[in-house]
């Protein structure tokens, strides 16, 4: 049996005297997308930046396709350049084009030529609707477009686990369908994802599995349908049952 | 004008060195912070005149073989050190003032800290601070003039010759008006700058 695309165990993570991530165990297989659900707050964030080691861990072990990446040595660099991770806020590079933004990545930390890393970027570019845009800076774009860009920047890349931290939160309601869109196809194209989002019809959708944060401990996990049909946990029917009274799901 | 063009590329380069050496993370890099930090401390403290007597009068005194004696030297490494001192805090407060999510994209790309450095934060520092920046060199333009206390002749210096010779006192108001003369351009150059930068970013805002 071949290892699996991600495995997270007893990870804990305190910032202070506050500890964010209690003791989470989670293990993703090849092509599996995983949607962390709960409250603001819960760790679903942190969870993800420390998996991109952007967050040092306090205890536990992150093993991406059997090699640790949480032992001293490891080259952090390396092991980032594996990973595409997608932030809330697009947080692309203001002062650059959306080629550069895009092709700064393959050309630095790849040390793909020029024309190499441009091809792929044009490429990826065209197939999600952006290629009129690739001269064009971040400030010009409207919020779904600069986070299609955000996502086709960790996609050039060519990583082999995209983690996405609520990347619909900062957008304006119309504009959330374009990009978990864009989402979708790449879960269809069997990319192993790790998505906190706050859309539930979206993770009911696309997640293989999903999981519930409550407080930095990973409360219950199930299929969509497991979770969002008949959730175990007090906790969760609590949660849930909110964001059905926001019209939310 | 030669004085402050050889400095100021100088206190460029140099000024951006020690904000980067004082933006190092980790504890392996505190004794370059730290020095970074003296440094800073030492050369903003000491009044910009006394640099420039000590450097200019006193190492030349020393008499050390091959160091240079010529005070043109010792007035430019003078200002360049008080300088650097200044506009590296500029570039430290313009470093901050970019957003730890900025670094953080850049480093989540694989991309080295001193690649985030120089390809993502720097680049926006540095934009920001153009206008401290251009404040600071027209100090520096300014104070040009006290390497003339070296002996050096400069457009000051020059001024008081003439002033001397003739007890006419118009060419200390030449000198001033050459001074603003070549302040003034940089200032409207600077405004042009940071105009066209904006216009290319955000353009599209407005329409």
């Amino acid at each position: 049996m071949s290892a699996a695309a991600l495995e997270i165990a007893g990870l804990r993570k305190s910032f202070g005297k506050l500890e964010v991530l209690r003791g989470i165990d989670l293990t993703l297989a090849e092509h599996e997308v995983v949607c962390l659900i709960g409250a603001s707050g819960s760790g679903k964030s942190t969870l993800l930046r420390c998996v991109n080691l952007l967050e040092p861990i306090d205890a536990g072990r992150i093993v991406i396709r059997g090699e640790e990446i949480t032992t001293r040595g490891v080259d952090v660099n390396a092991v980032r350049r594996g990973i595409g991770i997608v932030f809330q806020s697009f947080n692309l590079f203001p002062h650059m084009s959306v080629l550069d933004n895009i092709t700064l990545g393959p050309r630095k930390a790849l040390e793909l030529s020029k024309v190499a890393a441009e091809a792929r970027a044009d490429e990826l570019l065209s197939r999600f609707g952006l290629a009129d845009k690739r001269e064009e800076y971040p400030d010009r774009l409207s919020g779904g477009q600069q986070q299609r860009v955000a996502i086709v920047r960790a996609l050039a890349m060519q990583p082999g686990l995209m983690l996405l931290d609520e990347v619909t939160s900062a957008l304006d309601p119309e504009l959330v369908a374009e990009v978990l869109q864009v989402i979708r196809e790449l879960a269809n194209e069997g990319m192993t994802m790790l998505i906190a989002t706050h859309e539930m019809g979206f993770a009911r959708d696309v997640a293989s599995r999903v999981c519930f944060l409550d407080a930095g401990v990973l409360l219950e996990e199930g299929t969509p349908a497991e979770i969002f049909g008949a959730p175990r946990e007090p906790r969760t029917q609590q949660f849930l049952q909110r964001i059905v009274e926001a019209g939310r799901l | 004008m030669k004085i402050f063009l050889i400095a100021e590329v100088f206190i460029l380069v140099f000024a951006l060195a020690i904000a980067v050496l004082r933006s190092l993370p980790g504890p392996v890099f505190f004794p370059v912070r730290a020095l970074a930090v003296v440094y800073v401390d030492l050369f903003r403290g000491i009044p910009t005149i006394l640099v420039i007597y000590i450097l200019g009068f006193g190492v030349p005194a020393l008499g050390l073989p091959g160091v240079p004696v010529e005070p043109l030297f010792w007035g430019v490494v003078s200002l360049v050190l008080v300088y650097s001192a200044y506009v590296s805090e500029v570039y430290r407060a313009g470093i901050d003032s970019v957003h730890p999510s900025q670094a953080a994209a850049a480093r989540s790309l694989g991309l080295t800290h001193g690649q985030a450095l120089r390809f993502v934060v720097i680049p926006q520092a540095v934009r920001r601070v153009i206008p401290p920046l251009l404040n600071d060199f027209i100090g520096l333009q300014k104070d040009t003039a006290l390497v003339a206390l070296l002996g050096v002749v400069e457009a000051f210096r020059q001024s008081q010759i003439d002033v001397a010779g003739s007890f006419n006192y118009t060419p200390y108001i030449a000198t001033a008006i050459i001074f603003v003369a070549l302040t003034v351009p940089m200032a409207r150059l600077t405004d042009w700058l940071i105009a066209r930068d904006k216009r290319r970013q955000q353009a599209g805002r407005l329409a």
